[in-house]
């Protein structure tokens, strides 16, 4: 209940919020402007073709080959465009069953998906069975708190991955779920779960300072919200304690939202967290637009979801 | 200062931003689309989809056994004959997998009523019975249990006064829903021996409230998911024809 009433509360109308004062405007003539599109999913679960007209909850939608199409379109629209996964991308169709995660992997690499984080899931074949199906993915695992050095997985994946489009630097770093009590420990064998806020504030030193990003996302599997009785890290959390990061793409609690969620971080600043529900049945969406410096020491950043 | 020194101040930071020619976020937007079915199919993949798609419906239907009748987990009181197949599946898979690991014999099963997802239809089974059945990945794990923590779990049974599905304990109920008998592979449970129970991940992680198999003495996991236990027993058998036994009644 708790949870519903804070979606329903920053839901509210379209919101705007506006960064810094109005004034000054039109300063120069010619502005650049670059717009960085950001296409998500999380949870997809397997679900590879479309739902049946007689599903109960969602009849019709999903499936993969509608969201290639969707995807290309909107390449097309915008070459600065990058494909990210939030996580569980293995089980629950008998596709898994039958192939281990192989098509699931083939599928993403055709869709020119550029990068992943590691869901609990994604350990249901064990670590050995992700690693088997490592050869058939095409795009970058990203964690930055599963410690592997014991594991298989070892070198297979990395903290962060900076991306390049048209001159701005983006910079994507991956959070997991602590698999203790999700996962059986004969699953994921010697992978180390690090707290997720002290390396995001790592990742994000090392990205804004060190690799000198313009944008930084977060691809986590924390989940969303826990409650506010609770003290698991969820991306609501994770926003508020933290600092740089301007998006986190969240998975795990399989949570459907009207809109992105603007959160204020420890800096005050409005940042946004997403989530698109799971089984490939949404693709979130989010466009930066970036141009040149004086608008945003006049303007500011302003969110419209 | 005269006016047009602010002028030239002016031009200046301009030509300095412009040189360095930096761009920075003026805006987000953000927002959700639904992959509905106004998109298009993207031919490619559907075609690269698809010899994957078909090879598991064939495996999927491919018949494996017959049943006698259809079973429901609502046909019976505190067992149904579903429910003994399944738990009695269990046992005969996974305890020769148990025994060659630890050298010791499953006592008993205990699954929960709610988690038989369907009911087995008379006519042909297949693989897709099992998936209908037990749609979850959940896998056995074994946990070793002293006699004690077996009043727990007997006590449970005996409150939820439903037809958790049992193999090899036998339990008799008053019609008070009192424990008259409580025997594991026909004898009594002695309060010093360790028995070894097979469950779910799921029950054993507190599912359905069950909450007597923590602390133990030790969980083995056995790698091996419940679905495919029943899979492997269609395999085995010709036909389907469970029934309703006295593994777990109440006396009027």
């Amino acid at each position: 209940m708790k949870r519903r009433d804070f979606i329903q509360k920053t839901s509210a109308g379209t919101a705007l919020v506006t960064l810094g004062s109005l004034g000054l405007q039109s300063f120069t003539s010619a502005v650049k402007t670059t717009k960085i599109t950001i296409l998500h999913t999380n949870d997809v679960h397997s679900h590879i073709d479309t739902f049946g007209s007689e599903e109960g909850r969602n009849p019709n939608t999903g499936g993969v080959a509608r969201r290639a199409s969707l995807i290309e379109s909107i390449r097309k629209e915008n070459s600065n465009t990058l494909l990210l996964d939030a996580g569980d991308i293995f089980q629950g169709t008998p596709y898994f069953n039958y192939y281990g995660g192989e098509l699931e992997f083939k599928l993403m690499s055709m869709l020119k998906y550029d990068a992943a984080t590691i869901g609990n899931h994604d350990f249901d074949n064990g670590i050995d069975g992700l690693y088997a199906q490592l050869p058939h993915a095409e795009f970058q695992f990203i964690t930055a708190n599963y410690d592997f050095s014991n594991t298989i997985m070892d070198t297979h994946t990395k903290p962060y991955k900076v991306f390049k489009k048209d001159g701005i630097k983006i910079g994507v770093f991956g959070l997991g779920i602590e698999l203790d009590g999700l996962v059986s420990p004969s699953m994921f064998k010697e992978t180390k779960y690090l707290n997720p806020i002290e390396i995001s504030q790592d990742m994000t030193r090392v990205l804004k300072t060190e690799e000198g990003c313009d944008l930084i996302i977060c691809l986590s599997h924390l989940g969303y919200h826990y409650g506010n009785n609770s003290d698991k890290i969820s991306d609501l959390s994770l926003a508020k304690a933290t600092r740089d990061i301007d998006l986190i793409i969240g998975g795990h609690t399989h949570t459907f939202l009207p809109k992105p969620t603007i959160v204020k971080n420890i800096d005050n600043k409005n940042m946004l967290v997403n989530q698109v529900g799971c089984y490939g049945i949404n693709l979130g969406k989010i466009d930066f637009y970036f141009d040149s410096d004086k608008n945003k020491s006049v303007n500011g950043t302003s969110i419209i979801v | 200062m005269r006016f047009t020194h602010l002028f030239f101040l002016l031009y200046f930071f301009v030509l300095l931003n412009c040189k360095e020619e930096k761009l920075q976020l003026s805006k987000i937007e953000g927002k959700q689309i639904q992959i509905t079915d106004t998109i298009p199919i993207d031919i490619d993949i559907e075609a690269f989809v698809k010899p994957y798609r078909d090879n598991i419906q064939k495996d999927l239907d491919s018949v494996l056994a017959y049943s006698t009748s259809t079973f429901s987990k609502n046909d019976g009181e505190l067992n149904t004959a579903l429910g003994n197949f399944m738990v009695d599946a269990i046992y005969s898979e996974a305890n020769p997998v148990f025994k060659s690991r630890t050298g010791y014999d499953i006592d008993m099963v205990l699954l929960n009523h709610g988690g038989i997802r369907s009911s087995l239809n008379r006519g042909h089974v297949s693989k897709r019975t099992a998936f209908q059945l037990m749609p979850f990945e959940n896998s056995v794990v074994v946990i070793a249990l002293k006699g004690t923590q077996m009043d727990s779990l007997i006590d449970y049974l005996r409150r939820a006064k439903r037809a958790h599905p049992i193999s090899k304990l036998k339990l008799i109920l008053n019609k008070d829903f009192e424990v008259v008998d409580a025997k594991i592979k026909g004898e009594k449970i002695k309060q010093n021996k360790t028995y070894y129970v097979a469950t779910s991940d799921y029950l054993y992680n507190g599912g359905d409230n069950m909450r007597f198999f923590k602390p133990n003495d030790s969980v083995y996991y056995l790698n091996y998911k419940i679905r495919n236990a029943i899979i492997d027993k269609f395999y085995k058998l010709d036909t389907i024809n469970p029934v309703i036994d006295d593994r777990f009644i109440q006396t009027k």
